[in-house]
């Protein structure tokens, strides 16, 4: 059992504030994702949580243990660094068993352990090897397998998965999903790349400027951003906006047209929806298009509307043509607004 | 091309030329007195006082054999051997904990710290001597291989840092780091991770003060009087020996060191490039 608590934990270098206020309760098993672009405070975090450095104030628990202020190796926790950390002057084998080896674990219990895990990790034929020897995609392997063997109450993993090529990275978070599911370890997982987290996490945590402004499903953060950061920094292509005024009770005017939005006092909103959620109509937004990119699966149109630069994601098989003037009704359900001010979501 | 960017080909033909010669001549400036030590060292004492000379040494050990035997010169070969052992283990000792702290650490007065390190070079040895000397006595010092070994502690030093610094710096703080989360503390971390990575270049290091101290001839000569380092004893029995001991002599003195330079020059290279940062 493993639910980790983070209280209140502020991070200050020098009168830099990097991490504002951070609450935050993972649960046992969960594989919780601190999703954001860089600088944003989530390696800091991961740090705090792992002991690598030490929260300015704030409180870290992992079950009904106070961790903030024991030794890494102390909190039961084991990590995978961005760039690997695989130790040169050792073989895969004693890198793997290196944890073990320190808590002075009998010979045949870490053979036993560091076999099992390069196996799960498909590199048990790489055990004699030097991290010399091994291509960036091994020695990933090695650092998972390295903290895996541990058994810890919580792995923490700081983009593990940035340093690789592309279709490395794909085949390695398929991987790592199954990995982890299956070893039943609670996970934190650093990322930058919004693809990965939707398809990683149980929950993802979108930080921005030192905090968190939305930790939920990845579906709802998708569906329902609670902040038009979110809302622009998840989904590819982003979410587009347009400024709205209210025409009554309920109802909104953008770029021409009116749609059924929050009842509130704004007198202005803006309005939000997906590329995805667009397709053409009879009726609906008048949109100029520039750019028309057939990517195969579907067609990407650039265009704009009111102005405004609009990207809608069409059918593979609509025809448009750049210069052309088309008309985009977006799906009602899939309508948000913001407020400009306060960014936050309007209901 | 811009009218801006041509070198004429003259111009250019004859710096390559200067270049050239400038090597030919250091190479030789270095290479010229080494040759006829080798060959003046393996002859024996008729051949060396002969003139024309014999390009190619006879291999005959007569001068060194004398030179062997010449009395107190195994004595001076220990005390250099003792004092250079010395140098060696202090300079790491002091600083391979300096070059790890200015690699991993912040902190104020870090940039004069390196600085200063680099300034102690600066100082004129000449300058020093004779208040050493009188402190040394002062102190009981006064001709004891430690006392010596001190001053060349000093003179090596600044090497030291400078190279365990390029070294701690070459390591990723992410290795340590890692060992951290694995079990370690801050000082298993270093014994089971750092130290294997570097102990190739802290041999360099403490090859190199070694042979500082091997190789210095003012402040033995000045601080030792009885036990007197080989460097002094050649200085001070010399001017009367004949040549051919001379050259055995500098024979001695120079191989062990070129031997020793020589197998390290890997990591002088790295450290004379890291220093000039």
């Amino acid at each position: 059992m493993a639910e980790i608590q983070i209280k209140n934990v502020e991070k200050w270098f020098g009168s830099y504030q990097a991490l504002k206020s951070i609450d935050l309760t993972i649960s046992d098993q969960e594989f919780m994702v601190l999703l954001g672009a860089s600088g944003c405070g989530k390696t800091t975090l991961l740090r705090i949580i792992a002991g690598l450095e030490t929260a300015s104030q704030g409180e870290v628990w992992i079950n009904d243990r106070r961790i903030d202020h024991l030794a890494p190796k102390d909190r039961g926790i084991a990590m995978v660094f961005q760039n690997y950390a695989v130790f040169p002057h050792l073989t895969v084998f004693e890198n793997i068993g290196f944890g073990l080896r320190m808590q002075r674990r009998p010979n045949h219990e870490v053979k036993a352990r560091v076999e099992r895990n390069a196996e799960l990790m498909h590199i048990e034929q790489l055990l004699g090897r030097y991290s010399g020897e091994l291509s960036g995609g091994q020695r990933q392997r090695v650092a998972v397998a390295r903290a895996l063997a541990m058994e810890p109450d919580v792995i923490l993993m700081d983009e593990p998965l940035s340093n690789l090529d592309a279709l490395l990275r794909l085949e390695m978070r398929a991987e790592l999903k199954g990995v982890l599911a299956e070893s039943k370890t609670t996970a934190i997982y650093v990322t930058h790349d919004q693809v990965e987290a939707m398809s990683l996490a149980d929950r993802i945590s979108v930080m921005h400027q030192g905090r968190i402004i939305q930790a939920a499903d990845p579906l709802s953060v998708y569906r329902n951003p609670a902040e038009r950061f979110v809302g622009s920094f998840i989904g590819n292509p982003p979410m587009n906006f347009l400024p709205a005024t209210a025409e009554g009770a309920g109802k909104w005017r953008v770029a021409g047209q009116s749609y059924a939005g929050p009842k509130t006092e704004h007198t202005a909103l803006d309005f939000a929806i997906r590329p995805e959620d667009l397709h053409p109509s009879a009726t609906g937004l008048t949109a100029g298009v520039k750019v028309v990119e057939p990517l195969g699966a579907h067609v990407l149109v650039t265009c704009a509307i009111d102005g405004q630069m609009f990207r809608a994601v069409l059918d593979s098989d609509t025809e448009v043509t750049p210069g052309e003037t088309i008309t985009l009704q977006p799906n009602a359900d899939r309508i948000r607004w913001f407020d400009p001010q306060s960014q936050v979501l309007v209901r | 091309m811009s009218q801006v960017d041509q070198v004429s080909p003259n111009a250019r033909k004859a710096g390559r030329y200067l270049y050239i010669a400038t090597v030919v001549f250091l190479c030789a400036w270095v290479l010229v007195p080494l040759y006829f030590l080798f060959v003046n060292a393996l002859s024996s004492a008729e051949a060396v006082n002969s003139f024309p000379k014999s390009a190619l040494p006879e291999f005959d050990l007569g001068s060194l054999s004398f030179f062997a035997k010449f009395y107190g010169i195994l004595d001076a070969l220990k005390n250099s051997l003792i004092v250079a052992t010395m140098t060696m283990v202090m300079s790491i000792a002091i600083g391979a904990p300096a070059g790890y702290a200015l690699s991993r650490f912040e902190f104020r007065g870090k940039a004069t710290f390196r600085l200063l390190i680099l300034m102690t070079r600066a100082f004129p040895l000449p300058l020093l001597a004779l208040p050493l000397a009188i402190m040394f006595i002062r102190t009981g010092l006064d001709d004891t291989a430690l006392g010596l070994a001190f001053v060349h502690t000093t003179l090596a030093i600044p090497f030291a840092v400078l190279i365990t610094f390029s070294l701690f710096s070459g390591i990723p703080l992410e290795l340590e780091e890692a060992a951290w989360t694995l079990g370690c503390t801050r000082l298993t971390a270093f014994t089971k991770v750092v130290l294997p990575l570097i102990l190739p270049g802290i041999t360099a290091s403490a090859i190199f003060a070694f042979v500082i101290s091997w190789n210095e001839v003012f402040a033995a000569a000045v601080l030792t009087i009885e036990n007197r380092t080989l460097t002094a004893f050649l200085l001070q029995n010399l001017d009367t020996a004949a040549i051919h001991l001379k050259f055995a002599g500098g024979f001695i003195l120079v191989l062990p060191a070129l031997i020793f330079i020589f197998a390290v020059r890997k990591y002088l290279f790295a450290m004379w490039g890291i220093a000039n940062r």
